[in-house]
């Protein structure tokens, strides 16, 4: 693996009022890597996650791409480093088709400065079409679209311009078990192309196996990074629940959970 | 028995077919529809005065401040705004147009009247940027700043004269009301409708080409023929309304009216900048799901503001047309505006809820709600009566549209 982190995130902070929804976390992310990132619901991971996608500027604490200084205040300036990001939500214009949402914000244009539609239409089905080839009603408003070709469309828009950072929150919870495996395999392919993944979930067992370390919080405070080779499920749901580091962790904590 | 349900099946097949390969709104047809057949309808209860050129002519010349107007509307509301105040703002930039015109630039200066449209757009604008500034940056909802406006700009408009009515305006400048002289006359009617056919060819040839060079399915030819060939009638139809009718006691035609090719100059452009430009798809993208929009690097406070000054400008364009109508400023200009400009919107097809919505829709809307006004004070229906009868029909225009969507479904 390269020496120099594609990502690192040191000591971010950040507070909502007076809520201190992120305090002192630190990540980082190698290329071609998959970290997951776990916790349960208001741990912190979407906060930590969003302030790297542009959505929230970091109150303290810095991120570093390749080992420089960069300042991440919108979506467009994480846009502009390669950082894509796949919301739970999937942050699609429902009434839209699916090149529209594909280009949104980075429209291709005609020599007269007007949208070029038909050109957009071009590159979204060459995309798509690699990712679901039985997707072919781009055209249809993303309302009335199913909810795995909802998942081609965002994903879609995330590889389209060669992201060389992913972020998936939550990328298999509203999934069947066929879009589920899709998103394995483009998991996969995206690594060996040597784009480094954060994984978000509050669901250990989504991530584990596809994740090459997971970084567990809790509270809004890091609990620790492992690599899944060196640790066991249950040890990493120990750091979930407990927040206690595996070798913290007593006979009696893993008890509880059997 | 049966051979008539068949005959009827297959007729059904036909006009699917055609419309199925024509690549047209369903729903823009149905709308086409029901002019047609209000049109028909008053037609024959005002025994046949209603379809005459000289009411059609009035009929197009009333509807384009609301038209004008309608255009904007419809970004509006595809954005998940409303906008109150249009009336007041039509109403409070026609009396500083009227006002400056009249009583402080010399009348008769051929700079008067081109200064002074000048000055009403640019207030237009930073009407509609303060009332987008309060929407966009200080999270008032438009609901509540826009009702705010329909009071400051309505008082406004009253300050501005203390009331008075000032006239009469420039000769020139009434020509853009579309009074006896305010058209073009015969010759230069048809060079235009020269034009605009010779631009729908372009474009639908064009269109064509495009596709191929991503060799993209194409529409069947006689399909596409059949769009063409309708679009020329229509331009045809239109002209030769407008030249047959003259004026009083000549032989004279009128032609287009100064304020209709405002009003189609306003639908072209904003046609254009809803349908083909970065701004007009942010627009519709904001409406669909605003977070979508944010998280995609659009500026949503800007492209607010923005919304509301092409809104707050094309109030000016109306006013200019209303004050040039009417010779004068007056403070009864453009009350209750809105609502006509809200329901020719919504009854064009913007949805309120956001996120969709036609420009072409909003035109036929406005012309369908002035249809039936005209029609109904040709029958001699009292005003009071007229009102309710709108209101009536906004409502069910209304039910019908969500009904269709959730039929559509």
């Amino acid at each position: 693996m390269a020496d120099t982190p594609l990502v690192e995130m040191r000591h971010i902070h950040k507070r909502f009022g007076g809520v201190h929804a992120v305090r002192d976390a630190s990540v980082d992310l190698y290329p071609g890597e998959v970290v997951g990132v776990l916790g349960h619901n208001g741990a912190g991971k979407s906060t930590l996650i969003k302030m790297l996608s542009g959505a929230y500027p970091i109150d303290e604490g810095e991120i570093l791409i390749n080992g420089e200084q960069v300042d991440i205040r919108t979506p467009r300036d994480a846009r502009a480093h390669g950082i894509e990001t796949i919301y739970q939500t999937l942050a699609l214009a429902d009434n839209l088709d699916a090149p529209a949402n594909l280009f949104l914000g980075r429209e291709i244009m005609t020599s007269l400065g007007t949208l070029d539609d038909d050109a957009m239409e071009h590159k979204a089905r060459e995309v798509i079409q690699r990712l679901n080839p039985n997707f072919t009603n781009i055209k249809d408003a993303v309302r009335t679209m199913s909810g795995g070709q909802r998942q081609s469309v965002a994903i879609a828009r995330a590889v389209l311009f060669n992201a060389r950072i992913l972020i998936m929150d939550e990328p298999t919870a509203a999934l069947g078990p066929h879009e589920t495996a899709m998103v394995a395999d483009l998991i996969k392919q995206l690594k060996k192309d040597g784009i480094g993944i954060f994984l978000i979930s509050h669901d250990l067992h989504d991530v584990f196996d596809l994740s090459d370390r997971v970084s567990v919080m809790k509270n809004g405070g890091m609990v620790g990074t492992r690599n899944t080779k060196d640790v066991t499920k249950d040890q990493v749901l120990g750091m979930i629940i407990l927040g206690k580091l595996p070798e913290e962790e007593t006979a009696d904590d893993l008890a509880k959970f059997h | 028995m049966t051979t008539d349900a068949q005959s009827q099946v297959a007729a059904g097949n036909a006009m699917q077919r055609l419309i199925r390969a024509t690549e047209l709104d369903t729903r823009l047809l149905a709308m086409v529809g029901a002019l047609i057949v209000i049109w028909l309808t008053f037609n024959v209860l005002t025994d046949s005065t209603f379809l005459t050129a000289r009411n059609l002519y009035n009929l197009a010349v009333q509807s384009s401040v609301v038209g004008i107007m309608a255009t904007g509307m419809v970004l509006i509301i595809v954005a998940r705004h409303i906008d109150l105040s249009v009336g007041s703002v039509l109403g409070f930039t026609g009396m500083i147009i009227a006002y400056f015109q009249v009583e402080v630039f010399t009348l008769g200066a051929a700079w008067n009247w081109p200064l002074t449209i000048v000055i009403g757009l640019a207030l237009g604008a930073v009407v509609g940027a303060w009332q987008g500034y309060w929407i966009a940056y200080r999270a008032v909802p438009a609901f509540v700043v826009t009702l705010g406006g329909l009071l400051i700009f309505r008082g406004g408009a009253w300050l501005v004269t203390e009331g008075r009515t000032v006239a009469p305006v420039d000769p020139t400048y009434q020509l853009l009301g579309g009074g006896l002289d305010g058209s073009i006359g015969a010759a230069w009617s048809w060079v235009l409708g020269l034009i605009a056919i010779g631009a729908v060819v372009a474009l639908a040839i064009r269109g064509r080409t495009q596709k191929k060079r991503f060799g993209f399915p194409l529409k069947p030819v006689w399909a596409e023929i059949v769009l063409v060939g309708v679009a020329v009638a229509l331009i045809i139809g239109f002209v030769l309304v407008m030249n047959s009718y003259t004026k009083p006691r000549t032989d004279i035609a009128r032609g287009i009216p100064i304020p209709v090719l405002i009003l189609i100059a306003v639908v072209l452009i904003m046609t254009f900048v809803s349908t083909r430009t970065k701004f007009g798809r942010y627009v519709f993208a904001m409406g669909g799901n605003p977070e979508a929009a944010a998280l995609s690097g659009i500026d949503v406070k800007k492209m607010t503001l923005m919304i509301f000054v092409i809104m707050g400008v094309l109030c000016a364009v109306a006013a200019v047309v209303t004050t040039a109508r009417l010779n004068a400023g007056a403070n009864s200009m453009g009350v209750l505006a809105e609502l006509s400009v809200i329901a020719a919107a919504v009854i064009g097809g913007t949805s309120l809820a956001g996120g969709a919505g036609t420009v072409a829709g909003a035109i036929l809307g406005a012309v369908i709600m002035q249809s039936l006004d005209n029609g109904m004070v040709l029958m001699g229906v009292s005003s009071a009566m007229r009102q309710v009868i709108i209101g009536l029909v906004l409502i069910a225009a209304v039910y019908f549209d969500t009904a269709y969507n959730r039929f559509k479904r």
